[in-house]
């Protein structure tokens, strides 16, 4: 491990190899669906909304069913229980997500052309960071939707956190969170990027054994 | 054994008896017999399966029954039979404010009774398009409901000219023209006074030609025609074969008054009137027609070729044109049969002009040129509807029944009893070029003894009957707001009706969409109160005005939620409106006294509706 690491420095000039400059191809490819299609979905089911009302959370914007109409109605529904109104001047995301994922797929486009390992290792570092700080901020707007409550709403309930993956039942509502297929898109590009380096280091070894 | 001779003249006598009493002591049965015959054998789990609708599921059919004297239309689904909605035409609804906000107050225009007769959904090429359904009222007065929202856009009326408007509101194949008649003819203008003794000659009866706009629906006056005064009684429009044409029964031929059972009761034949509507279309454009009331009224007599008189036997009520327009039946409700006229008979004769007299100038047909059957229907035949297999259905109000018979063999092949008295009956799209079968429902004038009792203001019937098979069979028994005359049943799908008010089509000029433009301005002693409903606050929560102000109160539901409704009401006051989701209305008043009036939304909407109430301030003047 030591040797690979003071190895290193020689290596990220590495030529990454063909399969992993087309896996890294394909992960640009796989990114450009996460600037339109939607990140994140909220379904909500209720005896008096048996069709469900629904939030979906996209790169740049909030889009809900009925033409928007689903948003209006969680908020009038949020505001007896005293939560901050869901609007899209809340997420500052919005504003740099799309030009993040535009950003990422210029190096990933670079690093398939130069075609150097150490490309791929920032790109792996980067990509790592980026779905872990959209992840974890997403995470924490959830939380802070259902806790920092208006006090002098006219129903109390204790502070919450809606579901960030996966069902929660809230009052009357059944809520289910899963991950829309601009998410799926981006853990597809990862894993292409994850296969690049995999496939490239693995080469490395195999180019590097006889110059030893 | 030997037997006395007294034995056996006790055994005689003994058998004798007996005999008398088998021949003489029969009694009376406990039920009518024959009515025991017509009971339908009806099975009990195939009626039940075949009308149930599951909670949740949906009705097949939307039946428009009309609220007779109530002034209203009742919606029904078929085959559950169950009431869906209320439309409130020519009568204040309080449970959806109709008649107590502004404009819907105004369209009632001061009368708060209607007799609501006969629906009429409108048509493209002769079959039902959805988009309307026009309801007529005794008082000349037509009704537009868009069935886009369920709502009562417009009322045309009083028509000039036009007394007891019960002939209404068959519309033309393509909804260019529905028609008003009168029923009980007056001397016109309206305004004219003259003695009932003079009737036969200076009483007139008007029908009226009422065109209507095809892209918005909206009716005026077309033309009008003078008649002879006898009672118009219903109509139908020709279709496909006799497009163009409208027919028109009238009884009480006999020109007569008084105790009009008797007197109008007395000539074996009555009359069908054939109205040639294109050509009255063209003489009214050409400005023909003499000013009475205001409008231009046509006179057959000095413009020949508009109307024709078609005997037809006795005392004819319905007049019902077959599918493919080709036959014309009439029902003269005091024989045992319904007539027939064959359309290419009826022009032939037109042409040939095949005469036997006149009625004011007005031609009267030969009754043998122009019929093809008098069909043995049963006793007191009034309506007729079609399957699409070329059968009719005729309604039997004597014989309390339903005739099924074949159109061209003339044969009477079924009957099944109504309880009780039918008067019109509604097959599913049964007037149109495409009838579907399937459902027939019987709308009776009694019902006694078949429902729970309720005390002598009983509701009326409506019958359910399969016709899918040879034989109908009765599946289920309805009981209906007073008072079903006629209905009419539409496929749902052709139906499309929306759910709110979307935003962006709300152009009320009094609409606001946010609370914080909501507020009181005065000019002078009006004030007007921009108010928002919206879960759970009437916005604003309270104003203040001075005695002897007028008030107008805007109301703007900013809801985009289906089912979202919210109400306003001020105590002690008469008012009380509802809102739909996106909906803006107004109501107007003068406030007398002073003091404090509450407010509130009448209509429960959320967890919070009953904090959804306000206070009108009212300060004394001085």
């Amino acid at each position: 491990m030591w040797r690979s690491l003071t190895l290193l420095p020689g290596t990220l000039d590495a030529p990454q190899g063909l399969v992993p400059r087309g896996l890294v191809l394909a992960a640009a490819v796989c990114l450009l669906p996460a600037l339109f299609t939607p990140l994140w979905k909220m379904t909500m089911f209720a005896p008096q909304y048996p069709d469900g009302l629904e939030l979906s959370i996209y790169s740049h914007k909030l889009d809900s069913g009925r033409g928007g109409q689903d948003a209006k109605e969680i908020n009038l529904l949020n505001h007896y229980i005293g939560m901050r109104e869901i609007a899209t001047e809340d997420f500052d995301e919005f504003k740099w997500m799309p030009f993040m994922i535009g950003g990422l797929v210029i190096l990933f486009l670079r690093a398939a052309v130069l075609g150097r390992l150490g490309h791929l290792i920032d790109l792996v570092a980067l990509f790592g960071y980026f779905s872990l700080y959209g992840m974890g901020s997403f995470a924490y707007k959830l939380y802070a939707y259902g806790h920092h409550l208006d006090p002098s709403a006219a129903v109390k309930v204790g502070p919450f956190t809606p579901p960030f993956f996966g069902y929660k039942q809230l009052a009357n509502f059944e809520v289910y969170s899963y991950p829309g297929p601009a998410t799926y898109a981006l853990a597809a590009a990862g894993a292409c990027l994850v296969a690049a380096l995999f496939v490239a280091w693995r080469r490395r070894d195999v180019a590097a054994v006889p110059s030893q | 054994m030997k037997m006395s001779k007294k034995s056996l003249i006790q055994l005689a006598s003994v058998a004798a008896l007996l005999l008398v009493a088998v021949v003489f002591g029969h009694c009376a049965p406990s039920a009518p017999q024959r009515a025991k015959s017509m009971t339908p054998v009806s099975d009990v789990a195939i009626a039940a399966q075949k009308t149930y609708v599951a909670p949740g599921d949906l009705d097949e059919y939307y039946l428009f029954s009309s609220g007779g004297h109530s002034g209203q239309v009742y919606v029904y689904g078929v085959p559950s039979m169950r009431h869906l909605s209320t439309i409130p035409v020519f009568t204040p609804y309080p449970a959806t404010g109709y008649g107590f906000d502004d404009d819907s107050k105004k369209m009632l225009g001061g009368l708060t009774w209607g007799d609501v007769h006969h629906p009429s959904l409108s048509e493209t090429k002769g079959d039902y398009d959805g988009r309307w359904l026009f309801v007529n009222e005794m008082n000349g007065r037509l009704a537009r409901i868009d069935l886009r929202d369920f709502k009562t856009k417009q009322i045309l009326g009083p028509i000039p000219n036009i007394s007891g408007n019960h002939a209404s509101a068959f519309v033309t194949p393509n909804t260019e023209y529905s028609m008003m008649a009168s029923r009980f003819s007056i001397p016109i203008p309206k305004g004219t006074a003259v003695d009932v003794d003079k009737y036969a000659s200076l009483y007139k009866g008007v029908v009226a030609g009422i065109k209507i706009d095809p892209q918005s629906g909206t009716m005026s006056l077309g033309f009008e025609i003078l008649l002879p005064p006898f009672d118009w009684d219903l109509g139908d429009a020709g279709k496909l074969a006799s497009d163009g044409w409208m027919f028109l029964t009238a009884y009480n031929s006999e020109r007569a008054t008084g105790k009009l059972e008797v007197t109008s009761t007395q000539r074996d034949r009555d009359y069908i009137a054939a109205i040639n509507w294109r050509d009255a279309e063209k003489a009214a454009a050409e400005g023909k027609g003499d000013l009475i009331g205001g409008v231009k009224v046509l006179d057959p007599a000095k413009v020949p070729g508009l109307v024709y008189l078609m005997p037809c036997g006795k005392s004819p009520h319905g007049v019902d044109v077959s599918p493919d327009g080709k036959y014309v039946v009439g029902s003269g409700k005091l024989q045992g049969v319904t007539t027939v006229f064959n359309f290419e008979k009826i022009a032939t004769a037109i042409r040939n002009k095949d005469f036997t007299g006149d009625e004011d100038g007005i031609p009267v047909l030969k009754y043998e040129s122009i019929k093809d059957a008098e069909v043995p229907v049963g006793l007191g035949p009034l309506h007729t509807q079609f399957g699409p297999d070329g059968f009719a259905y005729t309604s039997l109000f004597v014989d309390s029944a339903i005739a099924k018979w074949k159109l061209g063999t003339w044969e009477v092949v079924d009957k099944v009893p109504m309880s009780y008295s039918i008067g019109h009956l509604c097959a599913a799209e049964g007037d149109t070029v495409s009838p579907d079968g399937k459902w027939l429902v019987g709308l009776n004038k009694l019902s006694h003894g078949r429902h729970l009792p309720v005390g002598p203001s009983q509701p009326e019937s409506s019958q359910l009957v399969d016709i899918t098979e040879e034989k109908m069979k009765l599946v289920y028994d309805a009981f209906t707001e007073p008072e079903p005359h006629y209905a009419q049943m539409i496929k749902a799908d052709k139906v499309h009706p929306i759910e709110v008010y979307p935003k962006e089509e709300n152009k009320h000029p009094l609409a606001i969409w946010d609370v914080k433009d909501a507020g009181l301005t005065r000019s002078g002693d009006k004030v007007t109160v921009k108010m928002v409903a919206v879960r759970s606050t009437l916005t604003p929560t309270a104003f203040e005005v001075k005695q002897g102000d007028t008030v107008t109160v805007a109301l703007t539901n900013i809801e985009q939620t289906t089912d979202e409704l919210h109400g306003f009401a001020i105590l002690d006051y008469n008012i009380n409106i509802v809102v739909d989701p996106g909906e803006t209305k107004t109501v107007t008043f003068k406030v007398q006294n002073a003091g404090v009036f509450p407010y509130y939304c009448t209509n429960f909407c959320s967890a919070l509706h009953q904090e959804m109430q306000g206070y009108l301030v009212v300060k004394p003047r001085g």
